[in-house]
């Protein structure tokens, strides 16, 4: 391969390719990263094989296409092309017995196969054109535009669509200052949680005296429960890389890292194969574009800490150390992978870079809302309907993101709270889901953005007990370095589990709440100062859960084992059967056609069973 | 003789990075389930770095490992995702099944059971991944018949 010196090289793979993709070949996108996708691209494949027509179809197996919830997915792309997948036919909950009737009917015909298509389930309706899927009309994807539709191994797809040419624009026509001046004119902010401008992080790092620097894209993704990072990698890692050359460029690094954590396997490896990729197209490597400009990429694999992903631990770790976060300042943008300025950037802020350079610090500004610009991208999990990846522009309603395109809480059940933000964030009720979502609103409310976990808690699950889990994680997942949190954390977790367990005392409350605002003022870094915040938002917004276990000996939403008792509400029993065998000690008595009963003496409070219930009859 | 050839062949492999002691004992583990003992003390004279230091490193990150495992290594999600959705049921039966608890070996030395914070497939919560094959909407019932396929 020679490499690319020259925007008109570059435009050459992108029309050769978009030449070849509109030369009849037809492709067919299928999710292989969806539980089951894997095998559902083989047989695709197969059936290919099979029917002797290699050159007319092709089967690409491409990174999460967002609806979890409806996966494997397949898409029958529209003839206008790839590049407006959108109009195009979505297969859901596709199984490997539809491979062959896919590729005959829906690739090589015109047909379209009625049951595999989306049913909304208000209308009982079929919906043959993605875009209207509510799931995917009130998104806006910019970040995540090609994920789930490229070849995320092949360099030529992202190319295609007119990758690196923003990382051409800006070494060959634009000054490091003027890239720092056009990102923070768009006002980004860092999407990995605490929000800094982007713009004027970078600034500081170009600042920063010395000839060697860093430009780290932090993967490490530790919040339980979020995923869009791993997305992003596994389905578009070139839009990383490109966000990296742009970083890298203006501070003036000439080496970076990827920190992805080693529980993204497949992340990991899709990440190696784009940056090969990258170097033998001369987009990594020495003289980018034949430009004294030259930037390489290693990548660090994580090992298992959540709080590796704080800016100084993350060095820490690449050093070879124990990933034990310091005091700041010094910041990293002064001193430090290896004493040298560091710029650190998630994966999201990445990804968006080259949009904004392509298309203009005024385009980014227009979407979101003043102080809140662009696009944030969230993982729906938890009690939602459309478990899943979205994206939205800041300043939409959590109430658009969690009922609009997440469908609200699944199984007919009530909502009851969003938990934002991960172990460093807070729990919202429904009363607050008018909030617009962004940085500041949602401190306000009592939460954070956070990284873009969005888990939905309905009426079954206790919020005390979601604090203790919360406080438990921070506690296990502490470095151990400062008292506060080392300490404090644990004496916090002993309380909460007294109190779940009905031994709680008067006065626990206030005690809980003393001790998490010490916490909070004397950790050492976010994880301690941010751990009490699950702890402080339950008891401002549930304090009355917390009462009813402390003084009534009550869980009210019948989750904490020692304050329950399992029992079949008779009215609700549909005699449907589906608990029986999702018990498993055989604790629940009886057989389908007749209303059930629950054995105590057997029963283990497992939640099986009220989890397999549809009709919310197991209280 | 063998732990001393894989040392050296992964060192010179990782080329000119000056961090080298993270990624060699990742590929230690990888190639033997987890960091034997021996290898240690290789490793220190390797990279001239203290066996003291060594295991400072190995005992602070989850993912290292001081004893082999058995046979199949089941990981069962905490995740939040996977906790909301009933994820303790399905640990609760799973060391229920097999008599042991977070981070033991059966006697039979087949399975080792860990618990582990978010995998990143919480659409499907909850998960059990056995190896390398990942379970999703598992259930504490379901999750005891996974285990039937791995003897
Ligand atoms: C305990 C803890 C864990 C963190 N984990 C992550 C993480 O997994 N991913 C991430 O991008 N940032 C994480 N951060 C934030 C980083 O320290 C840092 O602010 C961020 O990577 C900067 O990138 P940005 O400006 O692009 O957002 C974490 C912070 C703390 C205190
Ligand atoms: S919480 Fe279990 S996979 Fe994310």
């Amino acid at each position: 391969m020679n490499k690319i010196t020259s925007i008109e090289q570059l435009e050459k793979i992108q029309q050769e390719k978009q030449a070849l993709w509109s030369s009849g070949i037809k492709l067919v996108p299928v999710c292989g990263v969806c539980i089951g996708g894997q095998k559902l691209a083989q047989a695709m494949r197969d059936e290919v094989t099979r029917q002797n027509i290699a050159d007319k179809v092709q089967i690409v197996e491409t990174g999460c296409q967002g609806f979890c919830k409806m996966g494997p997915l397949v898409n029958i792309l529209p003839p206008e092309g790839i590049s407006q997948w959108q109009n195009g036919t979505l297969y859901t909950k596709v199984k490997v017995e539809d491979a062959a009737e896919i590729i005959s009917k829906s690739v090589m015909g015109p047909e379209v196969i009625e049951r595999l298509l989306y049913k909304n389930a208000k209308t009982n309706q079929r919906i043959p054109v993605i875009k209207d899927i509510p799931f995917y009309s009130k998104q806006s994807k910019y970040v995540l535009e090609r994920c789930g539709v490229i070849n995320p191994d092949d360099i030529t797809d992202y190319i295609a669509w007119g990758g690196y040419q923003a990382a051409h624009k800006i070494i060959k026509t634009m000054t490091p200052e003027t890239v720092i001046g056009e990102v923070t004119q768009s006002g980004i902010r860092g999407r990995g949680g605490a929000g800094f401008p982007t713009g004027i992080k970078w600034k500081f790092c170009r600042q920063s005296p010395g000839p060697d620097k860093f430009m780290i894209c932090n993967a490490d993704e530790g919040d339980p429960g979020a995923f869009m990072d791993r997305a992003v990698l596994e389905g578009d890692p070139h839009s990383v890389l490109e966000g990296m050359i742009i970083g890298a460029y203006a501070i003036g690094a000439n080496y970076g890292y990827v920190y992805v954590r080693a529980e993204y396997p497949l992340a990991v490896k899709r990440v190696r194969q784009a940056i090969k990729q990258a170097k033998e197209y001369g987009l990594l490597g020495n003289n980018i574009f034949g430009s004294d400009f030259s930037f390489d990429i290693g990548i660090k694999m994580g090992a298992g800490a959540f709080v590796c992903g704080e800016e100084t631990a993350l060095i820490s770790s690449i050093e070879d150390r124990r990933g034990m976060p310091r005091p700041r300042p010094p910041f990293p943008v002064a001193v430090g992978l290896r004493g040298k300025p560091t710029c650190i950037n998630n994966v999201e802020t990445l990804a968006n870079l080259a949009n904004i350079i392509n298309k203009g610090a005024k385009w980014y500004t227009g979407i979101g809302t003043e102080k809140n610009y662009g696009t944030k991208v969230f993982s729906l999990a938890g009690a939602v309907r459309n478990v899943g990846l979205v994206e939205v522009p800041l300043g939409a309603t959590l109430q658009e993101l969690i009922f609009d395109i997440g469908g609200g809480a699944e199984k007919g059940r009530k909502f009851k709270a969003v938990q934002l933000g991960g172990p460093s964030g807070g729990c919202l009720p429904e009363k607050l889901l008018d909030i617009k979502i962004g940085y500041d609103s949602l401190i306000q409310a009592g939460a954070i953005m956070g990284s873009g976990g969005v888990i939905v808690i309905d009426n079954k699950s206790c919020m005390v007990e979601v604090a203790r889990y919360f406080t438990s994680f921070c506690q296990k997942e502490s470095c151990g370095k400062c008292t506060p949190c080392r300490i404090g954390l644990m004496r916090m977790k002993e309380l909460l589990e007294r109190i779940t367990s009905g031994e709680g005392q008067k006065g626990d409350i206030e005690l809980l709440i003393e001790l998490a605002n010490s916490i909070k003022d004397t950790s050492l870094c976010g994880l301690g100062q941010t751990a009490p915040n699950p702890v402080l938002s339950t008891i401002r917004q549930f304090r009355h859960e917390y009462e009813a276990h402390i003084r009534e000996k009550e869980c009210p939403a019948h989750y904490c084992k020692p304050l329950v008792k399992f029992m079949v509400d008779t009215d609700k029993c549909k005699a449907c059967g589906q608990c029986i065998p999702a018990c498993p000690v055989e604790a629940v008595k009886g057989k389908k056609g007749e209303k059930v009963t629950i054995d105590v003496t057997l029963c283990t409070k497992c939640r099986s069973c009220i989890e397999a219930c549809p009709f919310d009859a197991i209280v | 003789m063998e732990y001393k050839s894989f040392i050296s062949d992964t060192i010179a492999q990782l080329g000119e990075e000056p961090n080298k002691l993270i990624p060699l004992l990742q590929q230690v583990q990888e190639k033997y389930g987890f960091i034997p003992e021996e290898t240690v003390d290789i490793i220190a004279q390797n990279l001239n770095l203290s066996a003291n230091r060594i295991y400072g490193v190995m005992t602070f990150y989850a993912q290292f490992k001081l004893k082999p495992c058995g046979k199949h290594l089941i990981r069962v999600c905490e995740g939040t995702a996977c906790h909301i959705k009933g994820a303790e049921g399905v640990y609760e039966s799973i060391s229920g099944k097999l008599g042991i608890h977070e981070g033991e070996t059966t006697a039979d030395d087949n399975f080792t059971l860990e618990r582990v914070p978010c995998v990143g497939c919480c659409h499907s919560a909850p998960i059990v991944v056995v190896d390398s094959d990942y379970h999703g909407n598992t259930s504490a019932n379901m999750a005891k018949g996974i285990l039937e396929n791995y003897k």
